[in-house]
């Protein structure tokens, strides 16, 4: 995860590579821009333009698609990304709890990214790993089962 | 694929990975070359196997022992002692309590547990599912070799009717109708999607089935093809499912490179393909129309319907789309008969239905059971029984837009018919177990405040209904609430259901109803006495308004 404005020729470069990987079709948006997503962090404006230009898309269409779905970013996240799971299995296995406490370890409130900008914390419908409630995820990693005492040893994995 | 003395499976769902799977398992592949045992035994990774108490999970066969949480230095004891001396290691086993209702290990104790049946995960977390030839030994793609090259398609669509199978993504709708219907529309193209966006919290059934048995999917939708005319297919994965998309990607290879997918399949002339669409994150996206269009490219928010996808589908195209869950069915019904399928369930509901089974009870994970037990029995058998003496109070099906079911609807048997007629629904699955610990307005709150935030928003009724009944609910259990609310409530809970433009608007108010037809003094001593009887919600503004 990074953060940041890019450099334009890095925009460039990251979205030909997608499209050249999965084609230069409407039904190739969602897949071009998860791959632009994951390799800047985010979807600047930049790379909805040329995402546009490449697949002739109207902009409004690309800000469309790219603010419905979770997975995608408009705006930069921080370093490292938690996404904290709200549903029901989740909740009912204390997951009040375990939000009241990444909250005061982090300072955040769901949605906002950390001034040093080595946090985002998000809150996720379901993260489908309903088995080991309550769940979260930093980054890549999923944590299961999580009690709110493991939160500093788990945040302190992700300088 | 060779004979082998053991075969040893290594759990690697994302938790597991998480724990280390990976490195176990390399240690496994070294150990067993270390002590010149290649030729005997045989290492896979095989995903999700049900539980999750000590991953990772190294289980070996055919005695079926488990071991777990391995770590990657009990790999070289492990080896040896099992694998080489033929011991059990004893002090590296998984917990023995935990071994009930778990996939991996129920096909070698079959027979062990009343009413087990399984047909949908018959190969779930017992073969390679990164090796074809492991599908291939286990009656992979007999089904679809057999309807090639005996049956023609409508014989294929009329077994199928006849097995009564019916959608397992939650309405029940029968799939052989549904079958029927796209091959009598008259078109150049039609299309095959399988709905693998399972969203629903709570279930992971479908990631099983995807993680542990890919090919299945594959021959099913084949079948589809053929039984409709449609050549091209595409698997609609949740975006987070990582694993299962990556299993898939390699089933898709090898099925191509064996011929079971691409130009003349089994030299019948018949040619079909399959692609996989990864979801970008939006429940939404479940919906058959919604994840059409974000196929097509687009935000997934719902079409009008009719004209139904099976007339007017992808591209416009007529488009069968199944749920993998009822795909999964499709072959053993064609390999062994109608009339076999037949004798699983019930009348109405043949066949077995796959839950996950979560939250108060003594063993939570994957069962898969035939159509028509009770919650009772699978709280008791499969569940064994309520967490440290608590009693059961309700259970939550089929996600967020299941019903919520009240301790005495406990003996009504789960099928699609029983249920409709108890006024609740089976939704997609999930049991959510909730004990006598559980208030009903927090539990209704948390259920509405996911749908206010996977709504579309495209149809107002949904978009507004679901945020005004969060916030009423927020008001009971803050102790603010009035007697007025309930009603409130219960237009909002109609208007939702009857004016929404989908399943989801339309389904999104079942939890309000049922806690207010089924639990109505608990949620009004929220707003009477300003007590919430089970002391979870804070009631915090009403101690704000008496400080």
């Amino acid at each position: 995860m990074t953060t940041g404005v890019k450099d334009d020729r890095d925009v460039r470069s990251v979205v030909q590579a997608a499209v050249t990987r999965h084609g230069a079709t409407q039904e190739a948006l969602i897949p071009v821009m998860a791959e632009v997503n994951q390799a800047l962090g985010y979807l600047p404006a930049q790379a909805l333009e040329e995402i546009g230009k490449s697949l002739r898309l109207p902009s409004s269409h690309l800000v469309s698609v790219a603010s419905f779905y979770r997975m995608f970013s408009t705006q930069p996240r921080g370093r490292h990304v938690i996404q904290f799971c709200e549903s029901a299995p989740c909740h009912v296995m204390g997951g009040r709890e375990l939000l009241r406490a990444l909250e005061g370890e982090l300072g955040l409130v769901p949605g906002a990214t950390s001034a040093d900008g080595r946090w985002t914390l998000l809150t996720a419908s379901c993260l489908g790993v309903c088995g080991v409630g309550p769940v979260v995820i930093v980054d890549g990693d999923i944590y299961g089962a999580v009690t709110p005492e493991r939160v500093p040893e788990i945040l302190a994995r992700y300088p | 694929m060779k004979p082998v003395r053991s075969m040893v499976l290594v759990s690697s769902d994302p938790e597991s990975i998480q724990k280390g799977a990976q490195e176990v398992f390399q240690r496994l592949q070294q150990e067993v070359q270390a002590f010149g045992l290649e030729e005997e035994i045989a290492a896979a990774m095989v995903g999700d196997v049900g539980r999750h108490d000590a991953i990772p999970l190294l289980i070996v066969y055919p005695e079926a022992v488990i071991y777990g949480p391995v770590k990657p230095d009990d790999v070289r004891f492990l080896v040896e002692e099992h694998l080489l001396k033929g011991r059990i290691a004893a002090g590296l086993q998984a917990p023995a309590r935990e071994l009930s209702g778990r996939i991996a290990w129920l096909s070698a104790r079959k027979g062990t547990l009343p009413a087990e049946q399984r047909i949908v995960l018959e190969r779930a977390g017992l073969i390679d599912p990164e090796d074809i030839e492991d599908y291939i030994a286990h009656n992979g793609y007999e089904a679809v070799g057999r309807a090639l090259s005996e049956m023609t398609p409508a014989e294929v669509i009329e077994e199928i009717t006849r097995s009564g199978l019916r959608g397992r993504g939650g309405a029940g709708f029968p799939t052989g109708t549904k079958w029927r219907f796209v091959a009598k529309t008259q078109s150049d193209t039609k299309y095959i999607i399988c709905n693998a966006d399972e969203s629903e919290p709570g279930t992971f059934k479908d990631r099983l089935i995807l993680e542990g048995d890919p090919h299945s999917i594959i021959e099913a939708m084949t079948l589809a093809g053929y039984a409709v005319g449609a050549h091209e297919g595409y698997i609609y994965v949740r975006g987070e499912y990582g694993l299962a998309q990556e299993r898939l990607g390699k089933a898709i290879q090898q099925a191509r490179q064996m011929g079971f997918l691409g130009e003349d399949i089994f030299g019948s002339g018949f040619a079909f393909d399959i692609h996989i669409h990864s979801g970008a994150g939006a429940y939404i996206c479940g919906e058959e129309t919604a994840l059409i269009e974000s196929i097509e490219g687009k935000r997934g928010e719902p079409r009008s319907r009719p004209p139904f996808p099976t007339t007017y589908g992808l591209w416009g195209k007529p488009t069968v789309v199944n749920n993998v869950e009822t795909l999964a069915n499709v072959p053993p019904i064609i390999r062994n008969g109608a009339a076999w399928y037949r004798r699983f369930g019930t009348s109405s509901s043949p066949g077995t239905k796959v839950y996950t089974v979560l939250g108060s009870v003594n063993v939570t994970g994957l069962i898969e059971v035939p159509m028509g037990i009770t919650l009772r029995e699978v709280i008791a058998i499969y569940g064994k029984g309520m967490k440290r003496g608590t009693s059961f109070k309700l259970a939550q099906t089929g996600g967020s837009s299941g019903s919520i079911i009240p301790a005495s609807l406990q003996d009504t048997p789960m099928d699609f018919d029983s249920f409709a007629r108890a006024g609740v629904s089976l939704g997609s699955g999930a049991l959510l177990i909730c004990n006598d610990d559980t208030c009903v307005v927090d539990l209704a709150t948390v259920l509405l405040n996911f749908f206010r935030g996977e709504s579309c928003g495209k149809c107002t009724p949904c978009r507004i209904g679901t945020e005004r009944t969060h916030q009423i609910l927020t008001n009971l259990s803050e102790g603010i609430g009035k007697l007025s609310d309930l009603d409130d409530l219960l237009v909002l809970a109609d208007g939702l259901n009857q004016l929404s433009n989908c399943g989801l608007g339309q389904t999104a108010a079942a939890p309000i109803r049922d806690i207010l037809k089924h639990f109505r003094a608990e949620v009004e001593a929220h707003v009477r006495l300003k007590v919430c009887p089970t002391g979870v919600c804070s009631m915090s503004g009403r101690q704000a308004k008496a400080a």
